[in-house]
Formats: structure tokens, sequence, C-alpha cells
């Protein structure tokens, strides 16, 4: 059940955005200087970390999505199910943990590094 | 069997009339744009944010590069019609889920989708109207 209700609020969270991102995308119709200031934002290192959460939320959301047509589709589905929930699970942490890393490489080194 | 009321045998499912087969080809959609989202949002992700450098490459200059290829826009207009019909359908269920009143739903689902049509259009505008020769200001 928990994992339909995260599969419920990564779902609207991610459309949420789609609205916003189609929003500031489409600066670049309006001029190059409008769109590179509003993607600078996506720059900053609260935003980052947001981002980071938005990239986790819709990984989820995908592994997830596989799963549910996999207990749909597939005759062994409803028995491995559980099984499966632990196996999106650990691919979500093997995939999160390199993409945390290059998704905060640049911000990290800017704030804590020497040079 | 002359006195009893003329009902449908028990196990009859109950179709609003006109309705069709709405909600199992929305279940399908789901299904079948998800399968393509996984490759287009997930790859279209990993360029914009893990790869090299990430969004601090992404710019103006960076946009006009990649919309100079047919590909890249197709994908680009693909992903935005499939994801925001995904959302839009998803949002709906989530909406006659929890909307208690008749009034509530129809204005919630209304506000949904004047925003679907909103984005779609302007998204789909941009993509076949983008110009990387657009004065700086």
């Amino acid at each position: 059940m928990w994992s339909w209700v995260a599969q419920r609020i990564t779902g609207v969270l991610t459309f949420f955005f789609l609205f916003v991102h189609v929003l500031d995308t489409a600066l670049v119709r309006v001029s190059p200087n409008a769109y590179d200031k509003v993607i600078s934002l996506y720059k900053n290192p609260l935003v980052n970390v947001m981002e980071l959460g938005l990239v986790g939320a819709i990984l989820y959301h995908a592994l997830n999505g596989l799963r549910v047509m996999l207990v749909d589709f597939w005759a062994g589905g409803v028995r491995y199910q559980r099984l499966m929930l632990w196996v999106i699970v650990a691919v979500w942490i093997v995939v999160m943990v390199p993409s945390a890393y290059f998704m905060l490489q640049y911000n990290v080194e800017k704030l804590f590094g020497s040079n | 069997m002359a006195g009893l009321p003329d009902l449908a045998p028990p196990g009859t499912p109950r179709r609003p009339a006109g309705r069709g087969n709405v909600e199992r080809y929305a279940w399908w959609f789901m299904r079948l744009s998800g399968l393509a989202l996984i490759v287009l949002v997930l790859g279209h992700l990993f360029i914009m944010t893990v790869l090299d450098g990430g969004v601090h490459r992404v710019n103006f200059a960076f946009v006009a590069g990649r919309w100079s290829s047919p590909f890249w826009r197709c994908w680009d207009l693909a992903m935005l019609w499939l994801a925001e019909l995904h959302g839009t359908n998803g949002l709906r269920v989530v909406i006659n889920d929890y909307a208690r009143r008749d009034a509530t739903r129809l204005w919630l689902t209304g506000l949904l989708y004047t925003s679907a049509l909103l984005i779609l259009a302007l998204g789909t505008f941009v993509i076949f109207t983008f110009d990387p020769n657009l004065n700086a200001n």
C-alpha cells in the first residue's frame, strides 16, 4: 500500500514540476537573456538539492511503474511483488548514489572547495 | 414472470450510458505511455542533470545546439505530449478519488484540463517555432 501512496505523491509532484518546467523553457521564445536568468536558478545549491529530490522521485515512479506492469502482465508478478519492491529499492540506491555525486559535484566544489 | 421487476441478471456491469470503454483505454494508455516515458524521461534527466556537468552547462546556446537536430526536437515533442497526458490522466484519477462533492470535482477537473491544454499548446508552439538567432534581449 505504501508503494501505491508513494507512486501517487511522486506522480503529482512531477506533474506540478512539468507545469513549471514547460513555462521556464518557453522563455527561449522570449529572449536568450530571460531564459539564461531563470535557468541560473536551477544552478543554485538549494534548488540543486531539490532537483536531486525530483530525479529520485521520478526514478522511483518509473521503477515502481515497471513493477506495477509486471504485476499486471506477468503470471508470476503477484507472487513476487514484494521481492520486486526490494529489487527496485536496491536499483534506486545503486542509480541515485552516482547520480547524486555528479549532480551535486559542481556546487559542493564551489561551496567547500579549496580553490 | 408477470409482476416481477425488470432486473438485469446478477453480475451485470453497471456502466453509465455513453461512457464506453474510456476507463479501459485510459488504463492501457498509462501503461504504454509509461513504458515510453521511462526511456524518454530518464534519458532526458541523464543528459540534462547528470552527464558532463549536468544543469550547470544548460543555457540558451545549449538549447539551440540540441534543437538544431530534428531528432531531439522529436524526442522533446513526444516527451511533452506523453508526459502531459500521462500526468493529466493520473491527476484526473487522484481528483476522482478524493474530491467528495460533485462541484469540487468539476472545478478541479476543469482547472486540470485547462492547464493541460495551455502546457501542450505552449510547449508545442515553442518546439516548432524556436529561433536560435533570437535577439539577446
